[in-house]
């Protein structure tokens, strides 16, 4: 609870923020449209050449495209902003002053740092994700729907956890500026579902970066695609990286020795 | 006492140190930033293996090949990629801002030298220690996505020289686009745009062959294909001596282009220039 109320916090204080500098909604609207053009561009070279991609129709794989750039969103205003002023303040040793606040470390470390302008993506992500869902045709009961919203939250959990184990390397190695290139370069390969690819990078895009439960399962949750098991897996699979990562990152916290004082 | 005099030395041989310099200092410090290097380079490297999954299942699919290129084809091309695309990070627009905002052109301003030799001659040195990562990487590829190419001893020369063209190419527009910070503080939304062109229009996407026909005529009156496509087809593309030629000559023209225009941009840029801070 208490955790929950911090969270609100500094998000009302990161959003005071942010909305002074309302011409970023500008710049991040046409950000944004040139990602949705060259995605839509791809789509439609793809579809040119084949009708279907491994089994996806063209509508389907618009469906990952759209929730690919909603969870964009929703890791560009959330999770990203705080990890990387995490990377940062250890870095630099304005850690000590997280460390100094008498709160839970890891809560006040994934907190602190919006951007709210990034969640415009998240709207045009829905936008896609509508049409999408439109041109399936498929039946959305209520089930689908609540099936597609958990996906999403857990999907994000697990993205989270991610992010917070490759920040804790901080502790050991001190500059690591390009996970930030690197978590992007990867994330693109979610723009596809992910059993389109060769079994090696599959199995890394599910278990050690896990793309798959963040984009390609709601998606399969919102087409009519999901298997129970499946979903339990990722269910599953949720609870474990999330212990794991805050293990992890305790014993990371450990190593640190500051850099200031 | 008096001070010695400064050597002085030929102006030529005097930027030809410059750029030894700059490559020594390059050197030495992206080897010390290994595993920073490695993650931009894996970062980097997703994007063609994705491109490469998704045309080779097309190609699959369409019973071989695309467009008449094979799936093995494909492959070839996008790993050359990986090697075209490392040698083509230049000093980026982003990095102009930095240093504009920041102030930190001031330093740099009292130095007789013109700053984007500074940045060519860095980025250049860059190169030996990108390729050495590529390495293994390009290996383990090769051994997963099983690239088909027989380029002839030309081929392989006309590559190697294109690779200089592209990366001169592409340094120095970006240079012009990063001296736009002189007027407008921010250059994300055009860099943006910038790139999204070369996106479509490089064959960094696709091969050329893929785009539509009016695609494809836009492209050949603009830079972007000989930073990308061309060096990539000159080794995989199988091209006749005619086409590897007059890519050469097209490069040649663009970095003529890219030189006066960086010139010419810088000259009335730099008078805008106010220290910020530095």
């Amino acid at each position: 609870m208490r955790a929950l109320r911090l969270s609100w916090l500094f998000f009302r204080i990161g959003a005071l923020n942010d909305l002074q500098y309302r011409a970023n909604f500008w710049l991040q609207l046409l950000q944004s449209a040139i990602q949705l053009g060259t995605g839509l561009a791809v789509l439609g070279l793809v579809f040119s050449q084949t009708p279907a991609l491994n089994g996806w129709t063209q509508p389907q794989l618009l469906a990952v495209m759209g929730v690919h750039i909603l969870m964009g969103g929703v890791i560009g205003s959330l999770i990203q902003p705080s990890m990387e002023r995490l990377r940062q303040d250890i870095r630099v040793g304005t850690f000590d002053f997280v460390l100094t606040k008498p709160e839970d470390v890891q809560v006040l470390s994934s907190v602190r740092e919006i951007r709210i302008w990034q969640a415009v993506d998240v709207l045009v992500g829905g936008i896609v994700l509508a049409v999408a869902i439109g041109q399936v045709g498929a039946s959305l009961g209520p089930l689908e729907a609540a099936a597609f919203a958990v996906a999403l939250v857990i999907g994000g959990l697990m993205i989270y956890s991610f992010w917070l184990v490759v920040t804790t390397v901080a502790f050991w190695i001190v500059r690591i500026d390009e996970i930030a290139e690197l978590f992007q370069g990867l994330y693109q390969s979610g723009r596809w579902p992910v059993t389109i690819y060769p079994e090696w990078l599959r199995v890394s895009l599910t278990f050690l970066v896990p793309i798959a439960f963040a984009v390609t399962v709601p998606a399969q949750a919102i087409t009519n695609r999901l298997t129970p098991d499946v979903f339990a897996l990722a269910l599953g699979f949720a609870v474990v990286v999330l212990v794991v990562s805050r293990a992890f990152f305790r014993f990371g916290l450990r190593h640190y020795s500051g850099a200031s004082a | 006492m008096s001070a010695a005099p400064p050597r002085l030395v030929s102006p030529l041989r005097g930027l030809f140190d410059v750029y030894v310099t700059e490559a020594k200092v390059a050197i030495a410090q992206q080897i010390q930033y290994r595993a920073a290097n490695y993650m931009y380079m894996l970062g980097m490297i997703a994007e063609p293996v994705i491109y490469l999954v998704v045309w080779q299942t097309v190609a699959e699919q369409q019973g071989g090949s695309v467009a008449g290129i094979t799936a093995g084809q494909f492959a070839a091309y996008y790993i050359v990629w990986t090697l075209v695309r490392n040698i083509n990070i230049v000093f980026t627009p982003y990095g102009w801002e930095e240093r504009i905002r920041e102030g930190q052109l001031s330093a740099q301003l009292l130095r007789p030298l013109f700053p984007i030799v500074e940045d060519l001659g860095f980025f250049l040195g860059w190169k030996p220690v990108v390729v050495l990562l590529w390495l293994p990487i390009a290996l383990f590829l090769s051994l997963v996505f099983h690239p088909v190419l027989n380029p002839t001893p030309l081929a392989i020369a006309v590559f190697a020289v294109s690779l200089l063209g592209a990366y001169l190419i592409r340094s120095l527009n970006q240079s012009s686009l990063g001296l736009i910070t002189f007027w407008t503080t921010r250059v994300g939304p055009i860099f943006q745009l910038y790139i999204a062109a070369e996106l479509l229009l490089s064959g960094r996407l696709v091969p050329m062959a893929l785009m539509p026909d009016w695609v494809q005529a836009l492209a050949n009156v603009l830079p972007f294909q000989w930073t990308f496509g061309f060096p990539i087809e000159a080794l995989v593309g199988n091209l006749t001596t005619e086409q590897l030629l007059r890519g050469l000559a097209m490069q040649a023209l663009w970095i003529a282009i890219g030189s006066v225009l960086v010139r010419v941009v810088w000259h009335f840029a730099v008078r805008r220039y106010s220290a910020v801070a530095g």
